[in-house]
């Protein structure tokens, strides 16, 4: 049997794979309907935005290796330029299709600007300057209602615009090829579409020169120096990306909302996705996704799950659910941590590091071999 | 002797100091075109200072260098590697995450261009660059001789392996001058001579080369010309038979009473 031969059931296997993850994520909103209810798919289009955001937290700490604790500035910046654009605030309702590549922008812009005063900070220096600036767009947000009122302050911007494309509005039900689909179905979809985006920039950037710098600066930075790379301009590239993956998924956010406050935007935040991130297994995107599932999903199904459980076992509720969620949320967290330090989907690089290291002890093995001969 | 005596790197009176530790003082001397050149010194004379002045991890205090003919006082390190200035560390730095082959693909960061529409479109210029690289990278490993351990985490490979894939990737780079900060250390005999044959065949291809050491013998057998560096000054300079009868390099080897 010639190789060709037993490669091809290989590659029918890996597009039959394909083929059923495609139709899974195509089926998904109708099956979590039918089988959990519509509060459900809302959270599956949480899923997708946080997936978005995750991954773009991933280039700025799992490609450049810079750890950033107010990526969620980002996501604010993105949600609040669609919030200001498109809503009564200022009576202005410029379309999705401008107003989200608006906000993608402007936070490409603050990444850039927010990366520069740090560029000589490592590790934890770093790690407190970035939540430092995390924090100001958060508070700026929060106070920028006086003298001028911009942003409506603590109160935050409602009725903003459903996200619309033309005339098609995801704020409605639509009636497609026979079949009724509701809000929440039309958004999955195109989160699905734009996360799909982000998946394939993603994979395209670390397989690139640029990917190999971004990782040459995780691994050692003056060496990089050193081997030409301009650390300055591709640290700055790496913030300001991670930045614009997380002005879209704002905008999205905003729009699929209908409200934003200077609330949603609050450090837990960026440490949740930073968790989703270093979870899933830094580094690699499989990891990351599978990461925001996790994340999103675990909290709500405690939260669902906590109440009628204790009702089962005891048969009164003897905990807050709402505690409870939060004390099993982080138990699992120490769990994974513990016994998958590297992440649940660590990054195939860590797994070729295995491999490599098997292959080491082998080849010491043959040199005690050959010595003893 | 080689033939050329075109001066490709000149240090003119640099100087270095660390608040009140002076590092580097005066120290001139002048590399030609294809020269192997060593630099030797006791510990702490201030060669890795040297170094690091070179190729922009300090910025010297006083003095200054030119190297290829442009004048370089203070400078990032991007831009000494650009003009053609490839190092090597003391405690060796590889990107110890990334393959062998990754690392190598990395030092040919500087002399391509493919930017993020390259990486996202992939489009026919762009993955002939990328295909270039990694032939490129290949060539190197095979040219260093660990064409076995493409794939290997840069971690993972043996200590002479590690040696060598630094090499490798600091001629990746494709330098006029190749600044090796202790090439040997660590290294046993065979590998010493292995690496001796090395240095030769990248001088041979028109690089010049750099050597700090501290392995006598290879630098005897290899420099065409050496300076002895104690605290921080030139104290001798010449063919490595006239340097290592130098009084001077004696006593600050063996004990200032000596001379």
């Amino acid at each position: 049997m010639n190789i060709r031969e037993i490669m091809r059931p290989n590659k029918r296997n890996a597009w039959l794979a394909f083929a059923a993850l495609a139709l899974l994520l195509l089926v998904l909103p109708f099956a979590t309907d039918a089988l959990l209810g519509r509060g459900w798919v809302r959270i599956v289009d949480f899923a997708l935005l946080y997936i978005m955001l995750a991954l773009g937290l991933n280039i700025v700490v799992g490609y450049a290796g810079l750890l950033d604790l107010g990526y969620v500035a980002f996501f604010a910046v993105g949600a609040y330029t669609y919030a200001l654009l498109s809503s009564p605030q200022f009576g202005l309702h410029l379309p999705f299709w401008i107003v989200l590549p608006i906000g993608a922008l402007l936070a490409c812009v603050f990444g850039a600007l927010l990366g520069a005063p740090t560029l000589k900070l490592r590790g934890d220096y770093l790690a407190i300057v970035t939540l430092g600036f995390g924090e100001i767009i958060r508070i700026f947000l929060n106070n920028l209602n006086a003298p001028i009122n911009i942003t409506n302050g603590p109160q935050g911007i409602s009725q903003i615009d459903a996200i619309r494309i033309a005339e098609f509005s995801f704020g409605r039900s639509h009636e497609l090829f026979g079949l009724t689909l509701p809000s929440v179905h039309l958004y999955y979809y195109l989160f699905l579409a734009l996360t799909l985006l982000v998946v394939f920039v993603s994979l395209r950037l670390q397989d690139s020169r640029i990917g190999r710098a971004w990782m040459a600066i995780r691994e050692d930075e003056v060496a990089a120096a050193a081997m030409g790379i301009n650390t300055r301009n591709i640290k700055l590239l790496a913030f300001a990306m991670g930045a614009t993956f997380g002005g879209v998924a704002g905008g999205l956010f905003a729009g699929f909302q209908g409200f934003v406050s200077p609330e949603s935007f609050s450090l837990m935040e960026s440490i949740m996705i930073l968790c989703m991130v270093v979870l899933g297994g830094m580094g690699n995107i499989g990891g990351v996704v599978l990461g925001g599932v996790l994340l999103v999903v675990l909290p709500e199904a405690l939260r669902n799950g906590a109440g009628p459980a204790q009702q089962a076992l005891f048969g009164n509720t003897l905990i807050d659910p709402e505690s409870l969620r939060m004390l099993l949320f982080g138990v699992a967290l120490i769990v994974v941590m513990l016994w998958r330090p590297a992440g649940l989907w660590p990054s195939s690089q860590r797994q070729r590091e295995l491999e490599a290291q098997d292959g080491a002890a082998q080849q010491e093995q043959d040199t005690v071999y050959d010595a003893s001969k | 002797m080689t033939p050329q005596s075109e001066i490709l790197l000149q240090l003119s009176g640099v100087g270095k100091h660390f608040g009140g530790l002076t590092a580097l003082s005066e120290v001139s001397l002048h590399i030609r075109r294809c020269e192997i050149y060593g630099l030797i010194g006791p510990n702490g004379a201030g060669k890795t200072t040297l170094f690091n002045i070179l190729t922009g991890l300090y910025q010297l205090d006083a003095g200054s260098f030119t190297f290829a003919g442009s004048s370089f006082a203070s400078c990032k390190p991007h831009l000494l590697a650009q003009a053609g200035i490839a190092r090597t560390f003391q405690n060796i730095r590889l990107f110890p995450n990334m393959t062998a082959l990754e690392n190598i693909m990395v030092g040919r960061h500087l002399r391509t261009h493919g930017g993020i529409w390259a990486a996202l479109t992939r489009h026919a210029a762009a993955r002939r660059e990328e295909q270039e690289i990694s032939q490129r990278a290949l060539e190197l490993l095979r040219y260093v001789g660990i064409n076995r351990s493409s794939h290997t985490l840069a971690k993972n490979l043996s200590y002479g392996e590690q040696r060598r894939l630094e090499i490798a990737r600091a001629l990746a780079t494709e330098p006029k001058l190749l600044a090796l900060d202790e090439p040997a250390a660590g290294m046993n005999a065979t590998e010493t001579a292995s690496l001796k044959v090395l240095l030769q065949t990248i001088r041979a291809s028109g690089i010049t080369v750099l050597l700090i050491e501290h392995d006598v013998k290879l630098i005897m057998g290899l420099c065409d010309r050496v300076a002895v560096l104690d605290y921080g000054k030139k104290i001798a300079e010449g063919v490595p038979a006239e340097v290592r009868n130098d009084p001077a390099v004696i006593a600050a080897y063996i004990g200032g009473g000596a001379a």
